[in-house]
């Protein structure tokens, strides 16, 4: 089984008609995704490569069925196109978005829990989610990705989860999903929301996650992991080498004191019982090891 | 885009939070000229993006003109932790009857904004927030719903600001938390927050941090930049649109993606070398963005080795590869390169580069061979 999204998952793409929306919404359905539509306002009626195009997300939904939205819009109409796919009736919706302003952002997450607390959001800022061989919703490359599980992946960084599903697919180990949460300061999902999944999935018999300095995030998830996973779990957090005070590129990754440093994050999921690595390649190892030991 | 203070009372200015009367100036004759406008006595701030420099000698009471000149004269060009002091701000100075504290964050574990709001204000605060945690009200706010009026008047009951204070505090905050939120800060802080003896509440200082994702929409934030006085390295970056960080090691690093750049400095840590920089070059690959990336690393003369680490996803491999090849005609590059190419149309790209490696520039399978042979060729 896969998380959030499976073979039958319909997804509509808003901002297919763009340049990126094209490449990447073409490159989803090439893979074998079940990509039913694209919005943009103003184009109803056109057609991508095959792909019908409607005005908006209800009419979209109205005519594919489609219950998951790819959003691929400039930041500026980000927040609106999620909120629009909520209203449409999405419930599960992917922003790859990279820029949007972090009070949009708070906004945007309060107004989903609020107006639709059936709504999942992941992301903005991610590249999305995998599940080899059945969905591929973003901008991962579907061939570094290996199908038939038995390990979840989930990260905060997008190039390092292109990275942990290589380490595994190079050694023959496959993925059940692989999410990308995105390095935002105010994501849809959080770690603690996939770990929930996985350790709820028959299929994924192990965990590999990718952690990064900023935030609290891998805190909160070292102390759920000690009381409710049951699954082994492989961390790896990148910054051990980044100095303090310093913003890295993504928003999420702003350490100051010692708080949100990857020493602190390293410390407390060792503390949960969590396999923790130094590299990628070290996690890499460490999870084929756990899996062949299955 | 952190503010200096100077910057940030301006921007509170905007918002209609009142500040003292007061001015910049980068040299004794301009401070001397404000001085003559404002009034004695004033307050002669040094202008730096660091804490604690009040404790570093960088603000000074001048009563009089000798005073101003005096510390005018010392504090420009002072050095508080490794930042050089190049501008001043003087404003007159204002009799203090109480000291509070002020600000608005984001709450990111719980996806909320964060107010808080202390009586006990002034250098000591974040002793305060480490002995006393009580002493700090926190306001937990939706950013659906915002803060009102009558939820701030709660807010300043809760933290015990002095009775007199009360209604122009909350006013204040209320105009504090507009200028947080329509304005884009990632932080608006104000500390101290001061009440007068004549009963008057304004900010002494403001310390405002901008999120640059926002500046679409801030057209008003250009009077801000130009005079950032960074790391000169960090400077050419932004010129090129790259995304560096100055650091002191001698293998220089250029990556695609934070998470990936970050952990190429691990990497590179961990087989006992020093990383020269933080760059990563984001999704766009091309021949442009390799060229800057590549000169800008070769600017920098501690630069003994450079270790190109890229997992293509949007970004081609082929694309980075003919990026190099590119650069490499436009650039002389003193140090060996060693690349890490992998992902999308890898075996295409390691193709390209095939016939044109050499000692000057070498290819390696993983990351951490990269790695390693980077550092060796780097010491």
């Amino acid at each position: 089984m896969s998380i959030f999204v499976d073979e039958n998952t319909k997804v509509i793409v808003q901002g297919l008609t763009g340049g990126q929306g094209r490449f990447h919404g073409l490159r989803n359905r090439d893979y074998g995704t079940k990509v039913v539509g694209g919005v943009t306002p103003g184009k109803g009626g056109t057609d991508v490569d095959g792909v019908p195009v409607f005005d908006s997300v209800k009419e979209a939904v109205e005519a594919t069925g489609a219950t998951a939205s790819f959003v691929v819009v400039p930041p500026k109409f980000a927040s609106d196109a999620i909120l629009e796919a909520a209203q449409g009736g999405i419930t599960f919706i992917v922003c790859i978005t990279e820029g949007i302003p972090a009070h949009d952002e708070a906004v945007t997450y309060n107004r989903l829990v609020e107006e639709f607390p059936g709504v999942r959001l992941l992301g903005p800022n991610c590249p999305g989610i995998i599940s080899p061989g059945k969905c591929n919703i973003g901008i991962t490359s579907g061939d570094i990705a290996l199908a038939g599980g038995p390990v979840g992946i989930v990260s905060r960084s997008g190039t390092l989860t292109y990275q942990a599903l290589h380490e595994l697919s190079m050694q023959g180990v496959g993925q059940t999903t692989c999410v990308g949460i995105g390095g935002d300061p105010v994501p849809g999902t959080n770690f603690i929301d996939c770990l929930a999944e996985f350790e709820k999935d028959p299929e994924t018999k192990a965990v590999m996650m990718i952690g990064e300095i900023g935030g609290s995030e891998e805190e909160r998830a070292a102390e759920w992991i000690k009381h409710n996973m049951t699954k082994p779990v492989v961390a790896y957090v990148a910054g051990v080498t980044a100095p303090p005070g310093r913003k890295m590129g993504h928003a999420g990754a702003i350490i100051s004191g010692s708080k949100g440093t990857a020493q602190a994050k390293m410390d407390a999921l060792s503390e949960a019982g969590v396999h923790v690595c130094l590299n990628p390649t070290e996690a890499g190892a460490k999870m084929v090891e756990i899996v062949r030991a299955l | 885009m952190d503010l200096f203070e100077y910057q940030g009372k301006r921007y509170f200015a905007r918002y209609g939070i009142a500040v003292s009367p007061g001015d910049v100036a980068d040299t004794v004759e301009e401070a001397v000229a404000v001085a003559e406008r404002v009034g004695y006595p004033v307050v002669v701030k040094a202008q730096v993006k660091v804490g604690g420099r009040g404790k570093a000698g960088g603000v000074k009471l001048a009563n009089d003109l000798d005073e101003l000149r005096l510390h005018a004269g010392t504090i420009l060009g002072l050095d508080i932790r490794g930042h050089v002091v190049k501008r001043l701000w003087i404003e007159r100075s204002s009799d203090i009857a109480k000291e509070y504290y002020a600000s608005f964050t984001l709450d990111r574990p719980n996806k909320t904004h964060l107010g808080m709001l202390s009586a006990q204000g002034g250098v000591e605060i974040e002793v305060v927030a480490e002995e006393n945690p009580d002493a700090i009200a926190l306001l937990s706010i939706d950013p659906v719903q915002g803060l009102d009026l009558a939820t701030a008047r709660r807010w300043v009951d809760e933290a015990e600001l002095d009775e007199v204070a009360r209604e122009q505090a909350a006013e204040l905050l209320v105009k504090l938390y507009d200028c947080y939120t329509k304005g884009d800060c990632d932080l608006a802080e104000i500390n101290p927050l001061i009440l007068t003896p004549d009963n008057k509440v304004h900010a002494l200082d403001a310390k405002v941090t901008l999120d640059e994702n926002a500046s679409y929409r801030h057209p008003e934030w250009e009077e801000f930049r130009g005079d950032e006085f960074e790391d000169p390295r960090e400077k050419m970056a932004k010129e090129k649109g790259l995304n560096y960080i100055g650091l002191d090691g001698t293998v220089g690093i250029i990556a695609n993606g934070a998470g990936l750049a970050m952990s190429t400095l691990d990497v590179v840590n961990q087989v006992g070398g020093t990383a020269a920089n933080f760059l990563d070059i984001g999704g766009g690959a091309n021949a442009d963005v390799m060229a800057a990336a590549l000169e800008l690393i070769n600017a920098d003369p501690k630069v003994k080795s450079i270790f190109v680490n890229i997992f293509g996803g949007i970004t081609r491999v082929d694309d980075v590869a003919n990026g190099v090849l590119e650069a490499l005609k436009r650039v002389t590059i003193n140090s060996p390169i060693v690349l890490r190419l992998d992902g999308t149309n890898a075996v295409e790209g390691r193709d390209i580069l095939a016939p044109h490696l050499s000692e000057k520039l070498i290819t390696e399978p993983t990351m951490l061979d990269a790695a390693r042979r980077a550092v060796a060729l780097a010491s």
